[in-house]
């Protein structure tokens, strides 16, 4: 033990190191100093490596011809348009791969989620080894083997496997059939925006109504009933105006109809095979956070099973599912970057990958890809948060 | 008054209660509770049926073993083969053979000190800890690289396979363990610009993919330093994945930190601890003790992604099965050399993972 100092003599202010606010000040003001004197010698090397190596920076190649063709755009894309361009097509295809997985991924790991809960015990297991599988194996792995094993080793497009003579799998990709709206098409999709809208309007007066006076429709299946019977009465009505545009096989390749690759098939796969069991984890354990006594509570009043569930467990399970279940969507999107392992054509394979090597701007592209992706994190947790305030419960 | 009749014929017998053991009952209270899971569960036996019969026939009653060339592999099922005559290469990589002993002496030692950690029973952990986090990466240095004692250099262009993914998880995690440390420290302080700092940090690494890092390590980082140094490739895939990982350690730390009581700092304060007293001495033992769960399952996280070196060009377990799968003399036996690699991937992840859940129950000491 050191012996206590003793107090400074009073009207006399101690030194400047004893007092912890000044000493705070001194310490920040240092290291404020060695963060600059750490990015300045940074600055400073880079400007003279990139000077050395003749490389001009700024962002003025992102008007210059790209000159590189991409196999699957979203958008008008030709190999005469601009970098800035390409790194639009790779923003585009990053979001619609992870759009289509965090889906896929969301249906595949509450089913196996609650099917690991299930009183069936070989559903129980099954789910249970589905997620101790693919959880423990690197998704890298997984992506490679469902590509490079699975989906180029299938036939090629003349004995391409069928269902039905309309959707075809083969080594090109998934073809299949694409939908071609006629004259008139246009009001069946305005019906069906009508019906949801109407559909949440009676919800939200039912649950009013039901507040107010105790009395409750059967809402969820009035709703239901008007999404599929309104576009379909109006699709009728207007003479079926859809054609499918059925692909065909001429010469060595199909023609017509929506052709999904095998890269974006095996991305897809993967994400959300990996994904989902780490999902299924997380609603297992947000169901099983819901003490019993609350199932047992909703049974003494008489709440029916799927009430029980979706009144008393469902909203409680929730709060603790969803901010787990936000970093997986987060790891999900940034994980759709091993796309370039594959070579689909997402944002870091065409811009991180075939700009950067054709330019030489390294700082930029890496600097934007960063920027996109530390973007796309902040406006899915900012979205999640606000969900998840929504479902809290509001304590009294 | 109703006159009182008494019922005096004997009522029947109940039949005797259902059997509440042995395999029918158990059938039937677990597989065959209602017509709903009983179609459930026969839909589920007869796909495992289906889907198990043809894997476990080519896996391993079809399969070829034993062999040295392709020509070895001609029953129709899996080709092992491919595996064994390759093994030692996806083990060392090209490190070269006659020095191999090298490799296994630091796998030996790791595996020692990892059951010395691991294992309840044995005692000195403290000793066991700074042992494995700071003598080991320097001895696993010597002995990997060489170039001293006596011992020839091994350039790490030719570290490879299992050894390289080893190499890549245990020095992320053991450098990225005092960063993260500190940030974590930085993260709660109460100075603005340590605290904002700290949060910047964090938030960035944690915000980006690892293959973008991968790439800014691989791309940028020689611009950083002056011309004359000459970075390793495997030397800027590591400080990569230890920035990336230390933001991931920070906020298992944090979690940490968190999970002690506060009375617990303010007794140390009372006390007239200094701030560096208060958590080296009082939080960050008590702290360190909760993280280690937190820290194992960052490993395995860690340990998956590393096969993401691939993609700059380092030869792990992963991108050495790769290239071994294009040789021409091999070709065609890409599901045999995922299935191999999955397989090690799955033991090591699988076990850390039980062992974490195993201390989870164990630290749970609450209610």
């Amino acid at each position: 033990m050191t012996t206590p100092s003793s107090p400074p003599p009073r009207g006399e202010t101690p030194p400047f190191w004893r007092d912890p606010a000044k000493r705070a000040l001194l310490f920040q003001a240092l290291m404020l100093a060695a963060l600059f004197m750490v990015v300045g010698f940074i600055v400073s090397n880079t400007l003279e490596n990139l000077d050395a190596r003749g490389i001009t920076t700024g962002f003025g190649f992102l008007n210059d011809t790209a000159g590189f063709g991409i196999v699957q755009s979203l958008i008008d894309y030709t190999p005469q348009s601009s970098y800035g361009r390409t790194f639009l097509v790779g923003l585009l295809n990053t979001l619609l791969v992870s759009a289509l997985g965090v889906f896929a991924a969301t249906v595949i790991g509450f089913l196996m989620g609650i099917a690991r809960l299930s009183p069936n015990w070989l559903i129980a297991r099954i789910a249970g080894a589905y997620v101790e599988i693919f959880r423990n194996i690197p998704l890298l792995l997984q992506i490679f083997f469902w590509y490079f094993a699975v989906l180029r080793s299938l036939p090629s497009p003349r004995d391409s496997m069928s269902l039905g003579e309309a959707v075809f799998l083969n080594i090109r990709g998934l073809v299949v059939p694409a939908p071609v709206g006629g004259p008139g098409f246009v009001w069946t999709l305005v019906a069906l925006a009508v019906a949801v809208i109407a559909a949440i309007v009676l919800v939200r007066w039912n649950r009013r109504r039901q507040e107010a006076t105790g009395d409750r429709l059967p809402a969820g299946w009035i709703s239901a009933g008007m999404i599929v019977a309104l576009p379909a009465l109006v699709f009728v009505a207007s003479g079926m105006p859809l054609t499918w545009d059925l692909p065909k096989l001429g010469g060595f390749n199909f023609s017509g109809g929506i052709t999904v690759l095998p890269e974006l098939l095996a991305l897809w796969l993967a994400l959300s095979i990996y994904t989902g069991a780490f999902i299924a984890e997380i609603v297992r354990s947000g169901i099983q956070a819901v003490s019993h006594g609350q199932t047992e509570a909703a049974r003494a009043l008489s709440l029916s099973g799927g009430m029980t569930l979706r009144l008393v467990v469902i909203p409680q399970a929730m709060r603790v599912i969803i901010p787990p279940l936000t970093s997986q969507y987060l790891n999900l999107i940034k994980n759709s970057s091993l796309a370039t392992a594959i070579g689909y054509p997402d944002l870091v394979s065409v811009f991180a990958g075939t700009t950067l090597n054709q330019t030489g701007q390294a700082i930029e592209v890496i600097m934007m890809t960063m920027a996109v992706y530390l973007t796309l994190s902040l406006l899915v947790s900012m979205f999640m948060n606000w969900f998840n305030a929504r479902m809290a419960l509001v304590e009294r | 008054m109703s006159k009182l009749t008494l019922n005096t014929t004997p009522v029947d017998a109940r039949p005797a209660p259902k059997r509440g053991v042995g395999p029918i009952a158990w059938l039937r209270s677990n597989l065959f509770q209602g017509p709903i899971n009983s179609v459930l569960s026969l839909l589920a036996i007869w796909a495992l049926i289906a889907g198990l019969t043809p894997l476990i026939q080519w896996a391993i009653i079809n399969a070829d073993w034993l062999g040295t060339s392709r020509e070895a592999c001609n029953s129709g099922g899996a080709c092992w083969v491919f595996i064994s005559a390759r093994f030692e290469q996806f083990i060392y990589g090209f490190y070269p053979s006659e020095l191999r002993w090298r490799v296994n002496l630091t796998f030996v030692l790791f595996a020692l000190l990892i059951g010395w950690l691991a294992l309840p029973r044995l005692p000195a952990k403290k000793l066991a800890a700074v042992v494995t986090l700071v003598v080991f990466p320097v001895v696993a240095f010597y002995l990997l690289h060489g170039g001293s004692f006596g011992m020839p250099a091994v350039p790490t262009h030719r570290w490879g396979g299992l050894m390289l993914t080893l190499v890549l998880a245990v020095v992320g995690i053991v450098a990225a363990l005092p960063i993260g440390v500190v940030l974590a420290l930085g993260r709660q302080s109460k100075m603005p610009i340590v605290k904002s700092i700290s949060v910047v940090f964090i938030e960035f690494w944690r915000g980006v993919p690892l293959i973008t890092v991968l790439f800014m390590a691989s791309v940028m980082l020689p611009l950083f330093v002056p011309t004359e140094v000459d970075m390793d490739k495997l030397v800027r895939a590591l400080i990569g994945i230890t920035l990336f990982q230390s933001a991931y350690m920070a906020e298992v730390v944090r979690g940490g930190l968190q999970a002690i009581p506060r009375g617990q700092e303010e007794a140390a304060a009372a006390l007239g601890m200094g701030y560096w007293k208060r958590m080296g001495l009082i939080v960050l033992p008590q702290a360190l003790k909760m993280m280690i769960p937190g820290i194992v399952n960052t490993f395995i996280a860690l340990f998956k992604d590393t096969s993401l070196v691939l993609i700059i060009g380092l030869f792990d377990l992963l991108a050495i099965v790769q290239a071994a799968l294009a040789d021409a003399d091999w070709l065609g036996f890409s599901i045999e050399g995922y299935v191999f690699v999955a397989f090690v991937f799955w033991i090591f992840c699988f076990g850390m993972s039980r062992y974490s859940q195993y201390l989870e129950r164990k630290l749970h000491t609450g209610h």
